[in-house]
C-alpha cells in the first residue's frame, strides 16, 4: 500500500463523483440513497484510515507513508504523516461520519450537501498530509468553496454575511501567506516541505522604510503565514467571523468547523512557523503568548453574555484555541504536546457539543438560550450527555478537556509565569460560562408550553454520541495514547528548533534559556 | 524571396479566405450564408492552428526581419486563433436569432486575426503599426455591428476615437524611437539603445508606445473604454473582444518591450509595475458595484491584464513564460464565461443582469456549477487553474524582486473575490424572484462545460501549457 495516503484523501471525493454523477432525483428515495453513499463513503474512509495508525511507527520522527510524483510547473505531489500531522487524519476521518449521520434530518438539496461535504473531507484531509507546500495550499484554499456554500446554502436567516465574511476573512489571510512560499521557493528554490524545514531563511536584521526588522525575512514571513493561520484559529482580534460562521451554518457544518477546521492553523504554526521560521517565531513569540492570553479572558467573558447557544460556544471554542496557540509557542515538550492533545480533545467536545445543540434545535429551530430550561424533566438521556460533554469543556479532570489545558498551562508556566497567571482565570471562566448554560438549558423546573412535549433522543441520535464519549472518557484516564505518538516528533520538533536558535545566536535570552531546561 | 512568403503563409491564406469569402458572399446570397460562413471561418482559423502550432520550428526571420516566425508567435497565434473561432462559433445562433448575423462579420473577424498575427510577428515598427491598424479597424466595424442600435454605434465610435488617440500617440512614440534610434528594425533599435540608461529622448519615446500599448490592452489608466464598448457591443462581439485581441495586445507588448527595448528594461519595468497595480486595484474595485454581468467582465478583464503585466514587469524569460500561461487560462475562462452569459435570457430575449440570475442553480444544477468553477477560477482559489496561472506570475515576479508588487497583487485578489462570490450568490443563495432561462443551444453547453473541466482536470498536468510557455519566452528572452 504505497499510496495508503492518497486512497484515504481521494476516497471521499470519488463517492462525490458517484453520487454526481450517478444519482438522480430530489424524492425520497434519492435522498435516502445520498445519505446511504456519504455515510458509507466516510466510514469507509476512517476504516482504511485506521491503516495509517497501525502502520506507524511513532519512534521514527521522519515523514511516512511518504507518496512522490511530478506534478505541473515543476512542483511535486507529495504526501505523507508525521508525529504531528497523523492524529489530525485520523480525527477528521472519525469526525466525517458522525457529521453525516448528524445531517440525516436535511431535506433540501441533499445530493449537493452530501457532495459538498465529502468534497471538503477530501480537502482538509489533503491539508494534513501535504509535504509540498503549493500542494498544502491548493487543499488550505479549496476548502474555502464548500464551506461557502454549506453555510450559503443551508445556514440560517443571516447566512448570507456570514458566508461572504468567512470567505473574504479567510482569503486575504491566505494570499498573504501564498506570496510569503512564493518568497521562500525564490529562497530555497524547492516546494518540498521537509527541505524548507531544514534550510535557513535569512535571519539578518534590515530596515524597510526606516523601520527595523528584527529577525529580517523570517519575521517578515512569519508574519505573512500568521495573517493567514491566526485568521483560521481563530485567534483575537481576528475571531470575530466565527461566531457569525458558527451561528448561520447548519449543525453539521459547525461540528466540521470547530472540530476540524479550526485545527488547520495550529497545525500550520507547527508545521510551518515553528520549524522554517525558527528567529521569527522567537521574535514574535511574546506578542503571540499575550494574543492568546487575551482571547482567553476576553473570548471567556464574551461568551458568559451570549443569548444564543452556539455562538456561545463558538466563544468558547476562541478561548480552547487561545490555550492552544499558548501551548505552541511556549515551545516545550509539555506545551506542544499539550497544544496537540487539546486540539483533539477540542475536536471530540466542541463537535458533541454543537451535535447537542443540534439535538434540540431540530426540536424547537431556536437556539435562544431563553427558549430552553428544565429539559432534564422530559430528556434525561439528554441531560446527562450534554452534561459529560460541559463538563469536558470546562476541563474536569477524567475527561480529555482537562490533560490539554493542564499541559498547556503547565508549559507556558515555565516560559512565561505572568501569562499563565492570566490563562488560568480562563479555566474558571470556562466553568462560569459553561455551567451557567447548562443551568438555564437543562435544570429547573419545566414551565416553558412549548417544551412540554419536546421528546428525548431517539436511538440514532444516541449512537452518534457514543464514540465521542468513549473517546472524552478514554482520552481523559490515558491520554498517553495521544502522547505516544506526538511525542517523539515534537521532541524533534523542539530540539531543531532550539538548534536554529543557537545558531542564530537568540539563546541569550531569558525566555528561550528557560525552555531548553 | 519565397522562403519570405512561405514564412507568412499562414497570415496570407487566412487573408485569401477572408476576401474570397468576402467576394463569394456579395456574389451569391450575402446574408443567407453568414451561419455557413461562420462555422467555415471557425474551422479555418481551428486548422490554421493546428498547422501553425504543428509544423512550426525554430526562429525565421523575413523580409529582412521585418516579420519574425518563432515558437513565441507560434504560441499567441495558436491562442488567438483557437479563441477566435471558439467565440465565433459561440455567437452564430445568438446573432441569428436577433438579425444581427450578416456574412460581414465572420470576414471581419478573420481580417482582424490575420491582422493580431501580424502583431505578434512583428519585427519592425513598420509591420508592428500596420498589424495593429488592420486588427484596430476590423474591431470597431465590428463593435457597431449593431448599427440600429444606439448603445452599439456608441460603444463603435468610442472606441474607434479613443483607438485612434491611442495609435496616434503609439506612432509618435515610434517616430522618436526611430528619430533616436535611426532604424525601425527591432534588432537595430535595441543595438543602438545599448546598456545603458536610455537617451532621455529615446526615453519619451518608449513611454509614448507604452501608452499606446496600455490602450490596447486596457491598462489603468487608459481603460476608460472598455466597459462601454463592453456593455454596448453584442454580447458574442464582447466575448471576442475579452479573447483573442487581449493575447493578441499582450503578446505585441512583450515583443516590443522584450525584442526592441529589451536592453534598457530598467527604464520600463516600473512603468509597467505601475500599470500593472493600477489595473489590478481599479479592476477589482470598480467591478463591486457593477450589475451589469458584461460590465463586470470588463472590469474583471482590466484586473486580469494587471496580473498578466507582472510578469512582464519582470523582465525575465520566466516572466514572459508566466504571462502566455496567464493569457492561455484566461482566455479559456473567459470563453466559459461567455458561453454562459450568451445564454442568459428571458422569453428568448437576452439578460445580463446579475440580479437576474437568482437561485439559478436550482433550475439549472450542471450550468451553475460549471460557472461556479469559472468565477472560482477567475478568483484565483485551488483548485482551479486560474489559481496556478496568478501562482506563475507571483513566482515571477518575486524572483525578479518585486515583491511589493506582488503583495499588492495579493491585496488586490482578495478584494477582487468579492465580486466573483456575488454572482455565486445570486446563483445558489439568491432570492426567489423572475427566473432567467438558458437556451437550447449545445454549442454554448458544451464551451461551457469544456472551459470548466479544463479549469478542473488541468490541475494533473496544465496540458503541457506551461512548457510551451516556456518554450515560447525563451525564443523571445535571449
Amino acid at each position: 500500500m504505497s499510496n495508503l495516503l492518497s486512497i484515504v484523501t481521494f476516497l471521499p471525493a470519488i463517492a462525490a463523483l458517484i453520487l454526481a454523477i450517478f444519482l438522480r432525483g430530489e424524492d425520497a428515495a434519492g435522498q435516502r440513497n445520498a445519505k446511504w453513499v456519504a455515510l458509507i463513503a466516510t466510514t469507509l474512509t476512517f476504516l482504511v484510515s485506521l491503516f495509517i495508525l497501525t502502520g506507524f511507527d511513532s519512534g521514527n520522527t521522519g515523514f511516512q507513508f511518504v507518496e512522490e510524483r511530478d506534478w505541473l510547473m515543476g512542483l511535486k505531489y507529495k504526501m505523507g504523516v508525521d508525529g504531528v500531522s497523523v492524529l489530525f487524519v485520523l480525527l477528521t476521518t472519525f469526525m466525517m461520519p458522525l457529521t453525516i449521520a448528524a445531517s440525516w434530518g436535511v431535506e433540501t438539496r441533499v445530493k449537493e450537501y452530501m457532495i459538498a461535504f465529502l468534497l471538503l473531507e477530501t480537502l482538509m484531509l489533503g491539508v494534513f498530509m501535504a509535504l509540498d507546500l503549493v500542494l498544502f495550499y491548493l487543499f488550505f484554499e479549496a476548502g474555502l468553496i464548500p464551506m461557502f456554500l454549506i453555510i450559503g446554502i443551508w445556514g440560517g436567516a443571516n447566512r448570507i454575511y456570514a458566508s461572504f465574511k468567512f470567505f473574504l476573512y479567510t482569503f486575504l489571510g491566505s494570499v498573504l501567506m501564498l506570496v510569503a512560499m512564493v518568497a521562500m521557493y525564490a529562497d530555497a528554490g524547492t516546494t518540498d516541505i521537509p527541505t524548507l524545514m531544514a534550510h535557513d531563511f535569512a535571519s539578518e536584521t534590515f530596515s524597510i522604510l526606516g523601520v527595523q526588522i528584527i529577525g529580517g525575512m523570517q519575521t517578515l514571513m512569519f508574519i505573512a503565514f500568521f495573517a493567514s493561520f491566526a485568521v483560521k484559529m481563530p485567534m483575537w482580534p481576528v475571531h470575530t467571523w466565527l461566531p457569525d460562521a458558527h451561528v448561520q451554518a447548519p449543525t453539521a457544518g459547525s461540528v466540521v468547523l470547530a472540530a476540524i477546521l479550526l485545527k488547520m492553523g495550529g497545525y500550520g504554526f507547527l508545521r510551518f512557523s515553528l520549524p522554517m521560521f525558527p528567529v521569527g517565531s522567537d521574535v514574535m513569540t511574546p506578542l503571540v503568548l499575550w494574543m492568546s492570553a487575551i482571547a482567553i479572558v476576553y473570548t471567556s467573558l464574551v461568551a458568559l453574555v451570549q443569548e444564543d447557544m452556539k455562538k456561545l460556544i463558538a466563544y468558547s471554542s476562541v478561548a480552547h484555541m487561545g490555550y492552544v496557540t499558548m501551548g505552541i509557542f511556549a515551545m516545550n515538550q509539555q506545551g506542544v504536546d499539550g497544544a496537540i492533545f487539546q486540539m483533539i480533545s477540542h475536536g471530540f467536545i466542541s463537535g458533541a457539543l454543537f451535535l447537542c445543540v443540534g439535538v434540540i434545535y431540530d426540536r424547537m429551530h431556536t437556539r435562544e438560550i431563553d427558549a430552553y430550561g428544565g429539559l432534564v424533566n422530559r430528556m434525561p438521556a439528554y441531560a446527562m450527555l450534554f452534561m459529560l460533554f460541559t463538563m469536558a469543556n470546562v476541563g474536569l479532570p477524567g475527561t480529555s478537556g482537562f490533560v490539554g489545558e493542564f499541559l498547556t498551562l503547565m508549559g507556558i508556566f515555565q516560559v512565561n509565569t505572568w501569562v499563565a497567571l492570566v490563562a488560568t482565570s480562563g479555566v474558571i471562566l470556562s466553568a462560569a460560562y459553561a455551567l451557567y448554560l447548562y443551568r438555564r438549558v437543562v435544570m429547573g423546573d419545566l414551565i416553558k408550553e412549548s417544551l412540554k412535549a419536546i421528546t428525548d433522543m431517539t436511538a440514532r441520535e444516541k449512537w452518534i454520541f457514543a464514540p465521542l464519549v468513549v473517546m472524552t472518557l478514554l482520552l481523559g484516564v490515558y491520554p498517553s495514547l495521544v502522547t505516544d505518538v506526538t511525542g517523539p516528533s515534537v521532541e524533534a520538533l523542539i530540539a531543531d528548533h532550539n538548534t536554529a536558535l543557537a545558531a542564530a545566536d537568540r539563546l541569550g535570552d531569558p525566555q528561550v534559556a528557560a525552555a531548553s531546561h | 524571396m519565397s522562403a519570405d512568403l512561405n514564412t507568412i503563409l499562414p497570415e496570407i491564406l487566412l487573408s485569401v479566405f477572408a476576401m474570397l469569402a468576402l467576394v463569394g458572399a456579395v456574389y451569391t446570397g450575402k446574408d443567407k450564408l453568414a451561419p455557413m460562413l461562420t462555422w467555415v471561418t471557425a474551422a479555418v482559423m481551428a486548422l490554421l492552428a493546428l498547422w501553425i502550432a504543428s509544423t512550426g520550428e525554430g526562429t525565421t526571420p523575413a523580409f529582412g526581419g521585418m516579420f519574425v516566425d518563432d515558437a513565441f508567435a507560434r504560441f499567441a497565434k495558436v491562442t488567438l486563433l483557437v479563441s477566435a473561432a471558439a467565440v465565433l462559433v459561440m455567437g452564430q445562433e445568438y446573432m441569428e436569432r436577433r438579425g444581427i448575423l450578416r456574412f460581414e462579420y465572420p470576414v471581419l473577424v478573420a481580417l482582424s486575426a490575420v491582422g493580431m498575427m501580424v502583431m505578434v510577428s512583428a519585427g519592425d515598427l513598420m509591420t508592428l503599426y500596420m498589424g495593429l491598424e488592420l486588427q484596430s479597424l476590423a474591431l470597431y466595424v465590428v463593435a457597431s455591428l449593431r448599427r440600429d442600435s444606439v448603445r452599439s454605434t456608441e460603444a463603435g465610435l468610442k472606441y474607434f476615437v479613443l483607438g485612434a488617440l491611442s495609435s496616434g500617440m503609439l506612432l509618435y512614440g515610434a517616430s522618436l524611437v526611430y528619430g533616436f534610434t535611426g532604424t525601425t528594425l527591432f534588432s537595430g533599435i535595441i543595438a543602438a539603445s545599448g546598456e545603458g540608461p536610455a537617451p532621455l529622448g529615446l526615453l519619451l519615446g518608449v513611454v509614448f508606445m507604452l501608452a499606446g500599448l496600455a490602450f490596447k490592452v486596457s491598462a489603468v489608466p487608459f481603460h476608460m473604454w472598455t466597459p462601454d464598448v463592453y456593455e454596448g457591443a453584442p454580447t458574442p462581439i464582447t466575448a471576442f473582444f475579452a479573447t483573442a485581441p487581449k493575447v493578441a495586445a499582450m503578446g505585441m507588448f512583450a515583443r516590443v518591450m522584450y525584442d526592441a527595448f529589451g536592453g534598457i528594461a530598467g527604464d520600463w519595468q516600473q512603468i509597467v509595475a505601475l500599470l500593472s497595480v493600477l489595473s489590478m486595484f481599479l479592476g477589482a474595485i470598480a467591478a463591486i458595484g457593477q450589475t451589469n454581468i458584461k460590465r463586470l467582465m470588463a472590469y474583471s478583464s482590466i484586473a486580469h491584464m494587471g496580473y498578466a503585466l507582472i510578469g512582464l514587469a519582470s523582465g525575465t524569460e520566466q516572466g514572459v513564460s508566466a504571462m502566455l500561461t496567464y493569457l492561455a487560462i484566461y482566455v479559456t475562462m473567459n470563453v466559459g464565461t461567455f458561453a454562459f452569459i450568451l445564454s442568459m435570457q428571458r422569453d428568448g430575449e437576452p439578460v445580463t443582469d446579475i440580479a437576474s440570475l437568482n437561485l439559478y442553480a436550482r433550475a439549472e444544477p450542471a450550468r451553475a456549477l460549471a460557472m461556479l468553477v469559472l468565477l472560482f477560477s477567475l478568483a484565483g482559489v485551488p483548485p482551479m487553474l486560474g489559481f496556478f496561472a496568478k501562482l506563475g506570475v507571483w513566482q515571477a515576479g518575486v524572483a525578479a524582486e518585486l515583491v511589493w508588487l506582488v503583495a499588492l497583487s495579493a491585496v488586490a485578489s482578495a478584494i477582487g473575490a468579492y465580486y466573483y462570490l456575488r454572482i455565486v450568490f445570486f446563483m445558489y443563495f439568491g432570492a426567489e424572484g423572475a427566473q432567467v432561462d438558458s437556451g437550447k443551444s449545445p454549442v454554448l453547453w458544451a464551451l461551457l462545460m469544456g472551459s470548466a473541466a479544463v479549469m478542473v482536470l488541468g490541475i494533473v498536468n496544465l496540458f503541457g501549457v506551461d512548457g510551451m510557455a516556456q518554450a515560447a519566452a525563451a525564443s523571445l528572452v535571449n
